[in-house]
């Protein structure tokens, strides 16, 4: 998927790109997981049951990959129609503030909104101001559902 | 949550240096702008230099300029130096019968919204909050 931007080229992830996901998702993080990427690509972009491909990233060429997200459409889980979750969206800290992340995002949401999703909705931690304030530029806000959760030890 | 009056100064301060970085404003040129008291903007204009937000450029032509990002300068690292945001619950000396149980079980409350307050307010930069205002401005006319 050509985003029309010249430099930078959207699209769905390929077996070579799973390492520099794996390290660029450790460097923003400081954990690598490689297993945990390997199944994502398995997942949502590879050769599983599931046929819609959200796992996309952002390149320029031969340059270090520049970003990535990933998404899937949820239906009637907290009995919620068929909604786009973004389950992650990273841009590497050298190439940020070039409009990357709204690239990849809205090639995602076109990609659900072509598939039946009316929403997208993710989750940020409180204290994620870079990530939080990001998704607030690209039109997110609180929506209908409210996180709960309790410590089970 | 009720904001102070020196928040919403602030903002306007904020806001209107950020519209035109280049060029530096007076405190009187602002309070004019807004109608709102000059007395009163000086000294919410003394805070934000402070803060780093605006800076106080002197000489011939002199006032403030922005110094932040509007992309990354949020509402909460404006409103917070007039702002405690964190509820009080006027709890008197002596508790008697439940009244610990009560206040305890407030507190609890009051810190988890206190928490999504400050969520939200440090997720809206200065840009969003101009574009919320221009939507719902469209939305209503």
């Amino acid at each position: 998927m050509n985003t029309g931007n010249s430099s930078i080229d959207v699209r769905v992830a390929q077996a070579a790109d799973i390492d520099a996901v794996v390290a660029l998702d450790a460097e923003i993080t400081g954990t690598e997981k490689a297993a945990y990427w390997a199944d994502v690509f398995e997942r949502y972009a590879g050769s599983g049951q599931r046929s819609e491909s959200y796992f996309l990233v952002a390149k320029s060429g031969e340059e270090p990959l520049a970003g990535f997200v990933v998404g899937e459409i949820r239906a009637w889980e907290f009995g919620s129609p068929p909604c786009g979750w973004v389950l992650a969206l990273s841009v590497s800290p050298d190439q940020r503030e070039q409009g990357i992340g709204t690239l990849l995002l809205d090639a995602l949401c076109a990609k659900m909104k072509k598939d039946g999703a009316t929403t997208i909705r993710t989750m940020v931690l409180g204290n994620d101001k870079v990530n939080l304030s990001f998704f607030r530029g690209e039109g997110l806000a609180a929506g209908p559902y409210i996180e709960l959760e309790r410590r089970l030890d | 949550m009720k904001l102070q009056k020196a928040s919403r100064y602030a903002l306007y301060a904020v806001l209107h240096l950020a519209s035109e970085p280049d060029k530096q404003f007076s405190t009187a040129d602002i309070a004019e702008s807004y109608d709102v008291s000059i007395h009163h903007l000086a000294k919410v204009m003394r805070t934000l230099v402070r803060s780093g937000l605006i800076e106080s450029v002197r000489g011939v032509g002199g006032g403030y300029r922005f110094a932040g990002n509007l992309r990354r300068t949020t509402l909460w690292d404006v409103i917070h130096e007039f702002e405690s945001l964190e509820s009080d619950i006027d709890t008197p000396e002596e508790l008697g019968g439940n009244a610990e149980i009560v206040i305890s079980g407030l507190d609890s409350v009051m810190s988890e919204i206190d928490g999504l307050n400050r969520a939200t307010l440090d997720s809206i930069t200065l840009k969003t909050l101009l574009r919320y205002g221009v939507e719902n401005l469209e939305r209503e006319n």
